[in-house]
């Protein structure tokens, strides 16, 4: 990794489901190391598509997409997916393992890491989601909260140095809201990108919001300002909070 | 050749109009026998556990894992889902699935839609569970006889399937038996490990989160030796019925014989028996009857033994499971 | 991704009825299959007579053909008929001879075959397949397996996303560090595949068990009711009928110049 200020960049990526929507329209942006990044927007404004588009599980042709350094491209595939953490919305869908142990160790046996390496990797990555001792439990029993936390951690388990995070409060009672706000101030060392309609998880994390409408970036700047914008919020389908 | 092979799903005119309609007389028999035990069986909920099931081997189908070079496996499914429903709901939900994927998607044809549906989705799914109700029986009901079973059913349910395909092809004079037999069986022997791997790997996570669903309906058609002998008798048929089915008898031989060219042997890509012979047994047909009885008995006997020696092994009953084997 | 064929349309066989529709796409179907192998002619008039079904439907027979050729992969299966079926011989090909029966029966499913693909094709692309379903209900198909059908309709896009999801969820986890072998032993992929096939299948049991206590909610006792179909009418055979009397002209030409 070079020195670069930016590690997320993101240049004119346009993208067009099969069925002809046209999911993305031009949209860049460029996110700094260690910026907390709230993504806005309506349903089926493109937050998810756009996400997908950061470790290349989507690709577009035309679009120039740098993270942490390294171009997006073949090559560069496998590492990037090291250093981003995407975490779905649905935890369902990122549970695929019996046993908590297995998903959170999925990353690192895939990436090769030795045995030993993987056994600390995934304590360390339950105990920085709280779940130090779930590890032999099965995730299919778990409740919503601490199956999203499961999720976190099969992500943290690979070290990433970026974590977008797709509506990680959606679904949660307050309490497991408020846990999962806590736990998320936490990851001090990582520079976060969260979609979310929750506009005071947004207001309480981060300090720049980005909204995303019909495929297009229609405001970047600091919270604190947007979110009190009440034409714009109401315009794109949001709520100030109060 | 391989990689149409892969698919069984054979399009129309691959199969001649005789031999479609044999595949269609006996998918229609079939369908009218599951009706009547899922009734029996699974009771009112029958049609949204099936219809939901049919959806889920859909989709399952699409998640694969890489093998070699490329190559990827992926699930069939006809096995799992009969362990876990039985193997009368199997016909229902393998009829949906491959019939909507001949209607909708156009994955086979129409007129060869009963023989895709019997191959993949009934002869897999009957002869799987009869070894795994054989291997089952033979290890006491343990979880290592289910595993064990699931494996050894899911890969010859696969072998067996792709065999008959290749009889069917060969009885429509598509493709000389000599050359479509070991192909297919070849490819489905190194498939079936697929399949094989991924269903034992779907039960362990089912066993581990849900076991109260490894003992419910599955169960109630695992008593007596019916299926274990409809199972070997379906597969004892194919080979029995593969000489007497091929309309190209001696293939490329009897070409490369009758205008004085050398022989040369179109080696398939894997040889089981070289040319089907059994030392001491001169006939051409018998010999490749022979040869197929003794190829499938040797993997029911093998079968068997495993099962019987494994089970003389058996954890001590403490560490038994739970709930009903 | 799972993408319907079906394209909403106007003409010939949209208006054409569903019932009519299937059985005039079964009959020719067995129509293409029963023409004289050698009959070489018939088979450009076949695929006029299909195009020309296109192109009274508004549907590009270009297209149609192209379509058609997805099935074309599968003659491999019948590549060895040149080389092994008996007659004479032809060309001498890398020491194996092409004997003119063969190459007559080899190419003769070629065609029967992308024929009968095409047909099936002009089904799926002006049907949609709730009619289609209807359709099969009315030509006396079990309603039970209608049914079952049906529920596999509707919840065949829900748990292919789901799916889809579960294959993304994993590659976004498959990494690679600079000079490492990278991907898990085989075993250890086939049991994480294993796993998400479990983990699909336990959450497609459940839904199943909630959808049965909603439609329970809803007075379901084991039948699904549905309303009675029209009757066939005469003009909805009348429409039908063009087209297989085509057919049945080809067909018979076929016999005849094959005949003789």
């Amino acid at each position: 990794m070079n020195g670069s200020a930016n590690t997320i960049e993101v240049e004119q990526l346009s993208y067009r489901y099969p069925d002809g929507t046209q999911a993305l329209e031009n949209v860049s942006l460029r996110i700094a190391a260690g910026e907390r990044v709230a993504l806005v927007g309506p349903n089926g404004g493109g937050k998810s598509t756009l996400m997908l588009h950061l470790n290349g599980v989507l690709r577009s042709a035309s679009a120039r997409i740098v993270i942490a350094g390294m171009p997006l491209n073949d090559q560069n595939l496998g590492k990037i997916r090291a250093a981003v953490g995407l975490v779905f919305q649905n935890p369902d869908d990122q549970l695929f393992s019996p046993l908590v142990y297995g998903d959170v160790a999925f990353g690192p046996l895939h990436m090769g890491l030795p045995e030993s390496e993987v056994r600390a990797r995934v304590e360390r990555a339950l105990t920085a989601v709280g779940l130090t001792s779930f590890a032999e439990r099965v995730s299919h029993h778990l409740s919503v909260g601490e199956k999203k936390r499961v999720a976190l951690a099969t992500v943290l388990s690979m070290e990433p140095s970026i974590l977008v995070l797709d509506e990680p409060s959606a679904g949660l009672d307050p309490r497991g809201r408020r846990e999962l706000i806590d736990l998320l101030r936490t990851f001090d060392q990582h520079t976060l990108l969260i979609s979310t309609h929750d506009m005071r998880l947004a207001n309480d994390l981060c300090a720049r919001l980005i909204v995303l409408d019909q495929g297009r970036v229609v405001a970047d700047g600091r919270t604190s300002d947007l979110i009190h914008d009440a034409a714009l919020m109401e315009a794109h389908g949001l709520e100030s909070p109060p | 050749m391989l990689i149409p092979v892969l698919a069984m799903h054979i399009p129309d005119g691959f199969l001649s109009l005789p031999v479609a309609a044999v595949g269609w007389l006996l998918l229609i028999i079939l369908i009218g026998i599951a009706l009547r035990q899922t009734r029996r069986q699974l009771g009112e909920r029958q049609i949204p556990l099936m219809g939901i099931l049919a959806a889920f081997v859909f989709a399952a189908q699409m998640i694969n894992f890489p093998v070699a070079g490329g190559t990827s496996g992926h699930l069939l499914g006809a096995l799992l889902i009969a362990v876990l429903l039985g193997p009368w709901a199997t016909v229902l939900v393998m009829t949906c699935v491959i019939g909507v994927q001949g209607l909708l998607f156009q994955d086979g044809g129409l007129t060869a839609l009963g023989f895709n549906v019997v191959n993949m989705g009934i002869i897999s799914g009957f002869v799987g569970y009869a070894v795994y109700t054989l291997v089952r029986r033979g290890m006491g009901r343990t979880f290592r006889g289910q595993w064990i079973g699931a494996a050894l059913g899911a890969w010859l349910g696969v072998v067996i399937a792709s065999a008959a395909c290749a009889l069917e092809l060969a009885a429509s004079g598509t493709s000389p038996l000599s050359i479509a037999f070991p192909a297919m069986v070849g490819v489905h022997a190194l498939i079936g490990v697929g399949e094989a791997l991924i269903t034992v790997a779907a039960l362990t996570f089912i066993r581990r989160t849900r076991p109260d669903l490894l003992g419910t309906t599955a169960t109630v058609a695992a008593k007596g030796w019916g299926w274990i002998a409809a199972g070997l008798l379906i597969a004892l048929a194919i080979t029995f019925a593969s000489p007497l089915a091929d309309r190209n008898p001696d293939g490329l031989d009897r070409v490369a014989t009758d205008h004085g060219f050398v022989s040369l042997e179109q080696a398939p890509p894997y040889k089981l028996l070289p040319n089907y012979t059994v030392p001491f047994i001169p006939e051409a047909g018998v010999t490749t009857i022979a040869a197929g009885i003794i190829g499938v008995l040797v993997v029911a006997g093998a079968g068997y033994g495993v099962a019987r020696v494994a089970g003389r092994k058996a954890d001590d009953p403490a560490k038994l499971p739970a709930s009903e084997g | 991704m799972i993408r319907e064929r079906y394209q909403a349309g106007d003409g010939y066989l949209y208006r054409l009825d569903a019932r009519v529709k299937v059985v005039l796409t079964l009959l020719l179907i067995v129509g293409v299959m029963l023409t004289p192998e050698r009959a070489w002619p018939a088979y450009p008039l076949l695929w006029a007579l299909l195009g020309s079904l296109a192109v009274i439907s508004r549907l590009s027979a270009w297209r149609l053909t192209r379509l058609g050729g997805l099935a074309l992969p599968f003659t491999l299966a019948a590549a060895a008929l040149p080389f092994t079926m008996p007659g004479h011989p032809l060309i001498a090909l890398a020491g194996l001879t092409v004997s003119d029966t063969g190459l007559a029966r080899f190419l003769s499913i070629l065609l029967k075959s992308w024929l009968a693909v095409q047909a099936a094709l002009l089904l799926a692309l002006t049907t949609p397949f709730t009619d289609l379903l209807w359709a099969l209900a009315s030509l006396h198909l079990p309603e039970t397996l209608i049914a079952i059908i049906g529920f596999m309709y509707r919840y065949l896009y829900t748990l292919s996303d789901e799916a889809q999801r579960l294959l993304r969820a994993r590659a976004s986890r498959s990494a690679r560090l600079p000079d490492q072998r990278a991907g898990g032993g085989l075993i250890w992929r086939a049991r994480s595949a294993g796993g998400m096939v479990g983990s699909l299948f336990l959450r497609s049991y459940e839904r199943s068990e909630r959808v049965y206590a909603a439609m329970l909610s809803r007075g379901y006792a084991g039948r699904i009711r549905s309303l009675d179909p029209l009757p066939l009418t005469g003009k909805a055979l009348l429409d039908g009928a063009l087209p297989i009397c085509v057919l049945i002209l080809i067909e018979s030409a076929a016999l005849l110049w094959w005949a003789k």
